[in-house]
């Protein structure tokens, strides 16, 4: 007779603690358990942001402990709505958001679907492909600092080889209109494998027998592109644009490497300009709005966005 | 015969407790010194070895580079670290640190040891140690005197062909320029032309946003064509003094400089990214503080005699410089106090300071400066003493970091970014220092 995994733990539990833990009830024994997580959660994610929603109705800078924090009420959440240039920061985060997404998941599409079939040396490729996700951003960040410079930079040397003007003509990261231009190519490099490996789960997962039904009904490959593998595959782009929705949301090494904002504050992205006004300008509670506002914008949309990706699932 | 008891048993107590307070003082400490890291930082690590020798303490130092110095070191002071014994803060720090208790104030020890703030360049007291600014309220030694000038290609300068098509351009000799304009004419002049077979550039100027670059930079045109932080009778009263008609001119001036004259790609440069944009032969003129120059005398391109040296030039609202620098504090944190002042102690000596200055370090001590072999003992030491006559610094307020990143968006968003006029740019920047004094209560 073989004696079961739950029965030899039973067995090997001391006497001692044995009889202690008898006495309590699963679900005791079950928060014995769970407690220690729930406590660490409380200390280091809820707590802080029961204090940081505290903090944003004061006027409390953490440079300045001698001096009292006042009560200001909904003031630091009306002078950020109403900043103009709080907005600016917004719109460059939107445009960030924006392109980097579309770029990615069409590029991320094509070389996952490229790679599905199977060819020769596609697993090299694979790899070779993933290369740029596993750097540093502050790595990527620098280097493309150089490859952008306009009188050494091997990018503008090639713009300029193809379009026959002159390298050092234009700067990707010194110029107002190139510079958000600048920070997308480098993300979408970066981050395109991301997306193909999920693309390519995706793919690898819809069960060759449906295609071969749709052969068998002599539906054509651009048909069974649509009504076949995209629909399986939306799931998982769903999921991929969620990832690195919320990733760019709060991306900052990489822009900061690169551009630092600049030029003025073309590239001043949402969580950039937050931590200058946390921990350069020690603006406490003004900075604790503003990540208030922040984190329900970016929990709001997430919700929504998982909702619809479950109906997605579903279907 | 009680109390006598009772007063030997006190005596003995506190010889034994003196006993024990002097054999603790006299204790072999590592004392931690916190500064920039630059090359005056490694120049003060070798000068320190000698108090090593003297003092039986032994010295560790944390370095963090400019972009991150007021970040990481900011940071610690308001976290009531201590990790640093000993700062060497930037002079805008003062403000905050001595309102928020960070450094320890020194006029009992100076007063004790001797040392007076009369033997130091007074800009270098009023800039590193003094706060409130204007009374006698000392926080920090003068420890390293610096200054915004500039360093332009001597060796073009005197090449005979430059020199006749400058001759024929300007009407004028090619020579280190007294005027801002000037400076801006010789910029354009060099601006695409070829020399030595190379395409070379105007000038490399402070451009950098993320920190306290394009500030330092522009301050220097500002206040050359008339603009003040405040009412010298109202103080905190900005509008018409930050914004004056001078000053718009002088941002401008600024504008105009980067348009015409600056290598591309110079969007973001702050001091190393001049230096090397200088040393690789990219420009005829660098601005930059003083600290470089006994490395670019010692560089095997630029030095030795091919470069020379100028104070900022003067403008038509007046001729200041851009103060630099900093003083040595001692840390309110540290349990090491005693042996952090006697590092001060130590460094005051005009020996040591002699000394500091010899190994590249820039004294702030008249009797290192004032010496009549000071002005030539280095091509680069008059200029030294002209800058540090004419300097002028941000505003050294508790709140400066949030005046400095108010000033940092405003100047890069019109200068580089190209994005509005200059008058706007500064009626939005005395908005901007309005509601931070406003929320420091200073109306």
């Amino acid at each position: 007779m073989s004696i079961k995994p739950i029965e030899r733990a039973a067995s090997a539990t001391p006497q001692s603690v044995a009889r202690k833990v008898r006495g309590l009830s699963d679900r005791a024994i079950a928060w014995l358990f769970v407690a220690p997580t729930i406590l660490l959660l409380l200390a280091i994610n809820i707590f802080p942001l029961i204090w940081t929603v505290r903090l944003s109705f004061t006027n409390f800078r953490v440079n300045r402990p001698n001096r009292e924090a006042d009560f200001v009420g909904l003031r630091n959440y009306e002078r950020i709505l109403t900043d103009g240039d709080i907005w600016v920061t917004m719109q460059a985060t939107a445009h960030f958001l924006f392109w980097t997404i579309v770029l990615q998941v069409l590029i991320g599409f094509t070389l996952a679907y490229l790679i599905n079939k199977k060819f020769r040396g596609s697993d090299l490729w694979t790899t070779v492909i993933v290369l740029p996700m596993m750097l540093s951003p502050a790595v990527v960040g620098n280097f493309w600092t150089f490859l952008y410079q306009p009188q050494i930079g091997l990018f503008n040397y090639v713009v300029g080889f193809l379009s026959g003007t002159d390298p050092s003509g234009f700067s990707m990261i010194g110029e107002v209109a190139l510079a958000p231009w600048a920070i997308v190519i480098v993300d979408t490099w970066m981050w395109t494998p991301f997306v193909m490996l999920i693309c390519l789960a995706g793919l690898r997962s819809i069960p060759e027998s449906i295609y071969e039904a749709a052969e068998c009904d002599r539906a054509s490959k651009w048909r069974q592109f649509w009504t076949i593998t995209i629909p399986m595959v939306l799931p998982f782009l769903m999921l991929a644009v969620l990832f690195r929705g919320i990733e760019n949301f709060k991306m900052f090494d990489l822009v900061v490497q690169l551009t630092g904002g600049g030029p003025g504050s073309t590239t001043e992205l949402t969580s950039i300009n937050l931590k200058r006004e946390a921990f350069e300008k020690w603006r406490t509670g003004y900075a604790s709005a503003y990540a208030v506002i922040l984190f329900v914008t970016v929990f709001g949309l997430a919700s929504i966005y998982v909702k619809a990706l479950n109906k997605v699932k579903e279907r | 015969m009680k109390h006598s008891i009772l007063n030997s048993a006190a005596i003995a107590g506190l010889a034994i407790g003196a006993g024990l307070a002097s054999s603790a003082s006299a204790q072999a400490d590592e004392l931690t010194l916190c500064w920039a890291a630059w090359d005056p930082a490694n120049a003060l690590v070798e000068l320190s070895k000698d108090f090593e020798k003297q003092s039986g303490h032994t010295m560790k130092f944390e370095f963090v580079p400019w972009p991150n110095f007021a970040d990481r070191m900011l940071n610690e002071l308001n976290s009531g670290g201590q990790l640093c014994d000993l700062m060497i803060g930037d002079s805008q720090w003062i403000g905050g640190s001595a309102e928020s208790g960070h450094y320890v104030k020194l006029n009992d020890f100076f007063e004790q040891e001797g040392i007076t703030m009369d033997d130091f360049i007074p800009a270098t007291v009023t800039g590193y140690a003094e706060w409130p600014k204007g009374t006698p309220n000392y926080w920090a030694l003068p420890a390293f005197g610096d200054v915004v000038g500039w360093t332009y290609r001597k060796d073009w300068f005197e090449k005979p062909e430059i020199q006749e098509a400058f001759k024929e351009e300007y009407g004028r000799d090619l020579k280190a320029p007294e005027t801002l304009e000037e400076l801006k004419d010789i910029a354009a002049f060099f601006q695409g032309r070829e020399i030595d077979g190379r395409k070379v550039y105007g000038a490399a100027i402070y451009t950098e946003r993320g920190s306290e670059g394009i500030t330092m930079g522009v301050t220097n045109a500002l206040y050359n064509y008339g603009f003040q932080y405040d009412n010298p009778d109202k103080p905190y009263e900005l509008d018409g003094f930050v914004n004056s008609e001078g000053a718009v001119k002088g941002l401008e001036f600024y504008k105009e400089l980067y348009d015409c004259c600056t290598p591309p790609g110079s969007s973001d440069w702050y001091m190393s990214e001049n230096i090397d944009a200088y040393k690789s032969g990219q420009v005829a003129l660098q601005m930059n503080f003083a600290f470089i120059w006994p490395g670019v005398e010692a560089d095997p391109n630029v030095g030795g005699g091919k470069s020379g040296y100028f104070a900022n030039p003067k403008g038509p609202g007046g001729h200041f410089a851009q103060l630099g620098g900093q003083g040595i504090s001692v840390v309110a944190y540290s349990d090491k106090q005693d042996a952090a002042l006697e590092y001060i102690k130590w460094f005051a000596q005009p020996e040591v300071q002699q000394k500091w200055w010899e190994s590249g370090g820039y004294s702030a001590l008249k009797a290192v400066v004032e010496d009549p072999g000071f002005a030539s003992s280095q091509p680069y030491a008059q200029t030294f003493l002209d800058s540090m006559a004419i300097v002028k610094d941000f505003w050294a307020e508790p709140a400066y970091a949030s005046l400095l990143l108010a000033m940092q968006d405003r100047v890069h968003d019109y200068v580089i970014a190209g994005n509005g006029t200059a008058q706007e740019a500064l009626d939005a920047l005395v908005e901007d220092w309005t509601e931070i004094f406003e929320d420091e209560g200073k109306y």
